[in-house]
């Protein structure tokens, strides 16, 4: 089990490997379905992001509704695939890694190996388990979008695994 | 509003909340046996087998399954952000005590109220194609009927999560089709789903009708108590060969290419036509969650 920082180093990023088992501690944006809809129009409207991407890790996740006296409610990963069509690009605009569930197509671990990106597997169902672990929720962008805004947690051991490492070795190639 | 409606919903209400924070105690066995045996087999492969990755992750995933199953009975978080839609199946027999109107009523409040109550996440948009504009309650249910021989009302719900709902099939196969030809279909559907539904999965599988009573089938048979066999004892054994090849798809726990991928598998049939046999699949997610509403007939 590796205890990494996020955002994540280069040399944390290059040296992973499919099958690390991994807990972050640090920033991250949270986003899906109708989010990369609309950085995906922004970017092909010449329009300016509402956020840098450089650096930086999407969640792929829409939380439930926040309990009295908790910062965050069950949310837990989303189903990556539907991101597929919009992933590539990003990647290819700074983004550094992804966090979802299940596996990804061609064209997204072609767009991991082309940009030395990474992509981590979140564990499915696990809403319960990942509130536990967000320190702070703050809305960024897209709030008239609901559990689905664009959204920057501040996390505490969030465990995951390695996918997809930045070689484009996968842990969903069928044996 | 009278009383006894009230009392309904409180009872949908509380059912649906327990539903979102608990599966029935049968799958957490089943999740528990099957991480034990994943480690097993995992321990039985040599030390260079390329295998041991896939194997260890999927054993990972199913302890940290177990680990969610606490920590949502502790605090009462709904177990998975996608706290689904309200699927309702209602049999209404004899002397039944509310009419159709108010048991839709009763479903409706319960959910409202459970979603609110419960934290569940608002997760249903009022039209699919243009605005796609959060209805802000989770509602509207989607219910089904059925006349019941029985006495009272039994309201069957599940909250069925999106991530598996995608993976919804049909198949119209010709009627000349062998149990083998129906095994290969579901195989192949559950391969193509792979890591998509949150396995280890539960399949609920509708044999024949038409093609929307397959599927509607398909979700009266994942409504069944997982471990409950089919009553006709050639469906329970089609049942059994079902899931012994779901566990040979290597498709895992997460996806990740463990040796079990299922926790059940329930099929239920109909009569259907001479031309056609259809085969219509609904995959839960592990978090299967469901529960039954009975409400006792009036006093005759």
């Amino acid at each position: 089990m590796r205890e990494l920082l996020l955002p994540l180093s280069v040399s944390d990023r290059l040296s992973l490997r499919a099958y690390d088992r991994v807990l972050f501690t640090g920033t991250l944006l949270v986003g899906r379905d109708q989010v990369h809809q609309r950085l995906a129009d922004a970017r092909k409207n010449g329009r300016d992001l509402p956020i840098s991407l450089a650096g930086e890790t999407i969640y792929y996740m829409g939380p439930a509704a926040t309990p009295e006296g908790m910062v965050i409610g069950s949310c837990g990963p989303t189903t990556s695939a539907r991101m597929d069509p919009f992933t590539g690009e990003l990647y290819d605009a700074g983004l550094v890694a992804t966090i979802g569930k299940g596996p990804r197509n061609d064209t997204v671990v072609e767009a991991i190996v082309r940009n030395r990106g990474i992509y981590f597997v979140a564990y499915g169902g696990c809403g319960a388990l990942y509130a536990k672990t967000v320190q702070s929720v703050s809305t960024v962008a897209f709030a008239d979008l609901g559990p689905e805004a664009l959204l920057q947690l501040a996390v505490f051991q969030f465990p995951a695994l390695v996918g997809i490492d930045s070689m484009g070795n996968s842990v969903f190639q069928q044996k | 509003m009278n009383q006894k409606v009230q009392d309904a919903i409180r009872n949908v209400q509380h059912a649906l909340m327990h539903a979102a924070t608990h599966i029935e105690p049968e799958l957490v066995v089943r999740i528990q046996a099957m991480e034990r045996q994943t480690r097993q087999l995992m321990d039985e492969l040599r030390s260079d087998d390329t295998r041991r990755d896939a194997y260890a992750a999927s054993a990972d995933v199913l302890a940290m399954i177990l680990k969610n199953i606490g920590i949502a009975d502790e605090t009462h978080l709904p177990l998975c952000q996608d706290t689904g839609m309200v699927v309702a199946s209602v049999s209404v027999g004899p002397n039944a005590p509310f009419t159709m109107q108010e048991i839709e009523q009763v479903i409706t409040e319960g959910a409202r109220e459970a979603a609110l109550a419960g934290n569940f996440r608002n997760s249903v948009v009022q039209d699919p194609v243009f605005d796609r504009k959060n209805t802000q309650n989770n509602l509207p249910p989607i219910i089904h009927w059925q006349p019941s021989e029985s006495p009272g009302i039994v309201i069957d719900i599940m909250l069925k999560g999106f991530g598996s709902e995608n993976c919804s099939s049909l198949d119209m196969l010709n009627p000349t089709a062998q149990v083998e030809d129906i095994i290969e279909v579901v195989k192949s559907r559950v391969i193509a789903a792979g890591g998509k539904p949150c396995p280890p999965i539960v399949v609920g599988i509708g044999l024949g009708g038409t093609s929307e009573r397959a599927l509607q089938l398909s979700k009266q048979a994942l409504l069944r108590p997982v471990g409950v066999s089919h009553q006709d004892p050639r469906y329970a054994a089609l049942e059994n060969r079902i899931e012994a090849a779901l566990q040979h798809t290597h498709v895992g726990p997460g996806g990740m290419g463990g040796p079990l991928t299922t926790l059940g598998v329930a099929v239920e049939y109909e009569s259907t036509h001479i031309a056609g046999l259809p085969v219509g699949i609904s995959i839960s997610c592990w978090a299967d969650r469901k529960t039954r509403i009975v409400l006792e007939a009036a006093d005759a």
